[in-house]
């Protein structure tokens, strides 16, 4: 998180002067849980990042996508991955025990 | 040159809109306000002016549409009374928030309940902790000078809040004065045209207005907010010496009528003040020392220069158009908090009188000064003027 700014360095009325900067902001710092993934037992098999409700679980492009580790700046912690993962390779684990 | 017309109050606020020519004119009828727009569309339909006039469905939306036109750049007008004023309240605050310099003349009624038409200043003294600079006029003329004050001081790069020109319905609104009407161009070249800095239409310099703050920012912006408003002050009085060069008028925070050495001072806003000006003359021929103190902007309200005014008077009345259920009435808390670090106080009355457009006679203004003079009279009880069942 950047340092917070003062009353007098901020633009009037909330207004927001740069745009696309929602990119900066961190939405994931909220999660209890985190999606622990299995790489080695994972099979590619693209369902949990399309159903990802944040996009947030990366694919490396070609002709067979790789999936890659979540990017825990964005997700949520919903456990939607988890839940339809056919193989069973993502655990849900209580956000406390990670220290970042 | 000048000319001098018959006007109703709405008249002249709409001639000042017609002279200004807004970007955006948001309208919606309201009793007694319903004047003021009916006159602008005329002009709009005669070609007089070339604003965008937007017919809302209801007074939300005719704030609504202001908001989002002001945001975009351009300059935005509206106005409205009592049960509008009420239901724009929620985008009032969007308004001053975001700041946006939009002007809005509010014709001063009675909120319901029960169903009243007429002249109160309850529905001003709602939303006076809302963002909104007001000002207060007694008169046609006042409230169309004030129009073009409201317009360069909700713009000017410091201030950036939305203003509201207050008169008295139908008192104001409808009662034909002579005024003085200055010449279209002077008036124009006066206000200029509107630059935003920022705005949202600028696709160079894309912006985001409205958006959300939470725990991290609200606290800041709203400081932002609060230091602008006190900074109006010290700007309405320099837009107003500009517009004394065109007008020749002043444009106080407060108007003294033969304040300086009277003992008994009655402080008013809006028309009734022009009744109390008739009984001090009537009063002063009698040898009696008594004066009017007339705020004009009320927020943000000018507490040190009034209490200066006050210090060493007396007996001081504040007579309110409004009642605040529960506490001081509006003007009478202000006046009595501006009072607190004075040493030499006056003793000060709490008068309400008018509401639902209950009439006010000269009689009963200058009982209000012998009270005064008389000294005898309780400061903790609240006087009723013209109230049936009240001896005053
Ligand atoms: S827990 Fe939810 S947000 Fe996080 S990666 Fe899984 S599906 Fe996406
Ligand atoms: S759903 Fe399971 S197997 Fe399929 S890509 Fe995601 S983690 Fe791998």
């Amino acid at each position: 998180m950047a340092k917070l700014k003062s009353y007098k360095e901020i633009p009037i009325g909330g207004m927001i002067e740069k745009a696309g900067n929602s990119e900066d902001f961190k939405t994931g710092d909220w999660k209890t849980f985190r999606p622990v993934w299995n790489k080695e037992k994972c099979t590619n098999c693209m369902i949990c990042p399309v159903l990802c409700p944040e996009d947030c679980i990366p694919v490396e492009k070609g002709e067979k996508p790789v999936r890659k580790e979540t990017d825990f700046d964005y997700c949520k912690g919903c456990g939607i991955c988890a839940k339809v993962c056919p193989v069973k390779c993502i655990e849900m684990k209580e956000e406390a025990g990670f220290n970042e | 040159m000048s000319k001098i017309m018959p006007f109703t109050g709405a008249q002249a606020v709409a001639n000042a809109m017609r002279q200004i020519n807004p970007d955006v004119v948001a309208v919606f009828p309201i009793t007694p306000q319903t004047e003021i727009m009916m006159q602008f569309a005329k002009f709009h339909a005669d070609g007089d002016v070339d604003t965008e006039l937007v017919r809302v469905e209801s007074e939300h939306s005719a704030m609504s549409c202001c908001v989002g036109a002001s945001a975009a750049g351009a300059r935005a007008i509206t106005a409205t009374a009592s049960a509008g004023l009420a239901l724009m309240w929620e985008i009032l605050g969007v308004a001053s928030g975001s700041r946006l310099p939009i002007v809005m003349p509010v014709v001063n009624r009675a909120l319901s309940s029960p169903i009243n038409i007429h002249c109160d200043h309850s529905d001003a003294m709602g939303c006076r902790d809302h963002g909104w600079i007001q000002i207060f006029n007694e008169n046609a003329q006042e409230a169309y000078e004030s129009v073009f004050l409201a317009v360069k001081l909700a713009e000017h790069p410091d201030v950036l809040l939305p203003a509201m020109v207050c008169l008295d319905g139908f008192i104001t609104s409808h009662g034909v004065q002579n005024m003085e009407l200055f010449e279209d161009k002077e008036m124009k070249d006066f206000v200029g045209e509107y630059q935003p800095k920022k705005w949202l239409l600028n696709t160079d310099d894309p912006v985001t207005v409205g958006p959300l703050e939470l725990q991290d920012y609200f606290f800041e912006t709203q400081k932002q907010r609060a230091d602008a408003m006190m900074k109006a002050k010290e700007i309405y009085l320099s837009v107003g010496r500009e517009l004394s060069k065109i007008t020749g008028k002043e444009y106080p925070y407060f108007e003294g009528y033969q304040l300086d050495d009277a003992e008994a001072v009655i402080i008013v806003m809006n028309s009734t003040a022009g009744n109390t000006k008739a009984v001090i003359d009537k009063m002063r021929s009698e040898g009696k020392k008594v004066g009017l103190l007339k705020p004009r902007l009320f927020r943000p309200f000018p507490y040190e220069e009034i209490a200066k005014a006050l210090s060493g008077k007396r007996y001081a009345a504040i007579l309110d158009r409004a009642e605040s259920y529960g506490a001081n009435a509006p003007l009478y808390g202000e006046i009595k908090n501006a009072l607190y670090e004075v040493q030499e106080k006056p003793k000060l009355k709490s008068y309400i009188y008018g509401l639902g457009g209950r009439n006010i006679f000269e009689a009963e203004i200058e009982n209000v000064f012998e009270t005064l003079l008389s000294g005898d009279f309780d400061p903790m009880e609240v006087g009723h003027i013209g109230l049936r069942g009240e001896s005053q």
